[in-house]
């Protein structure tokens, strides 16, 4: 049992404590959200980066994977993803999966990215697969849109594990409520 | 306050952000006031564990550097 306090200065000290201690919190511990909408290795780096970091101080990380941007999340060994023809050949001219993402300048038919995952390699860079897997661990919160999902014939089967629950903007924009949030 | 190490951490040779999110990773195995060590070479975690023990509430108790390695000393909070 806490021990009620008796006068009003103790009353004061107490309140400027829990004031200085939410104040604290809240200016520490604010949320990120990103919006991945891009689906280039140049861009999807950064966004596992920020994510991975920012789940690692503690805050709350939210990444809405959207349009480009959910073909990363697909399983690497999956090839061709698709009801209809538009959507499979979209997903041939477009592989899905963390090891399959071209650069959005200089890719050279897939020259670009394997100098840069070279040099990535020399610099010990983790790679995307890597802080994918970090930034689960860590609790990042990684929602797949469902309208794109739809849109691109991309079903739960062909993407990764360990995602939150497909969603849409809505979700996305109340997570982002109070957030710091980015839009790669 | 006089205390042992209950972890060390050899994150020599790791980029942004893996040193910090090892780290993470490494803390939550830890009690509160435990001493973990880490050793980096990246000289961007030098700036960058300041602003993680600042932000995560840990404390940064030791800091030094010799031949290019990093040694941090935390308490975590």
């Amino acid at each position: 049992m806490t021990i009620a306090p008796t006068t009003h200065e103790d009353v004061i000290e107490e309140l400027k404590h829990e004031l200085e201690q939410h104040e604290h919190q809240s200016a520490k511990h604010s949320n990120l959200v990103i919006f991945a909408w891009s689906g280039d290795l140049d861009k999807v780096w950064p966004t596992f980066i920020l994510a991975t970091t920012a789940a690692a101080m503690g805050m709350q990380t939210t990444v809405f994977f959207t349009f480009w941007g959910l073909f990363p999340l697909v399983k690497n060994d999956v090839h061709v993803t698709g009801e209809n023809w538009m959507q499979k050949m979209m997903s041939v001219m477009n592989r899905g999966g963390t090891e399959h993402l071209g650069l959005s300048k200089m890719n050279f038919a897939g020259m670009g990215p394997a100098m840069m995952k070279k040099l990535a390699d020399e610099h010990h860079v983790a790679s995307p697969s890597e802080l994918l897997e970090v930034a689960r661990d860590l609790g990042v919160k990684m929602i797949p849109c469902q309208m794109t999902m739809d849109l691109l014939g991309l079903t739960r089967e062909d993407l990764i594990d360990g995602l939150a629950e497909p969603a849409g903007a809505t979700t996305a924009l109340m997570a982002a409520q109070d957030s710091i949030t980015l839009f790669i | 306050m006089d205390q042992t190490i209950a972890m060390s951490l050899d994150l020599k040779g790791l980029s942004c952000p893996m040193p910090i999110a090892k780290t993470a990773q490494a803390v939550r195995d830890l009690a509160t006031g435990d001493l973990i060590e880490v050793f980096a070479t990246d000289p961007g975690s030098v700036p960058d564990f300041a602003a993680w023990c600042e932000n995560t509430g840990h404390e940064l108790v030791e800091r030094s550097e010799d031949g290019g390695v990093y040694r941090y000393l935390i308490r975590k909070g």
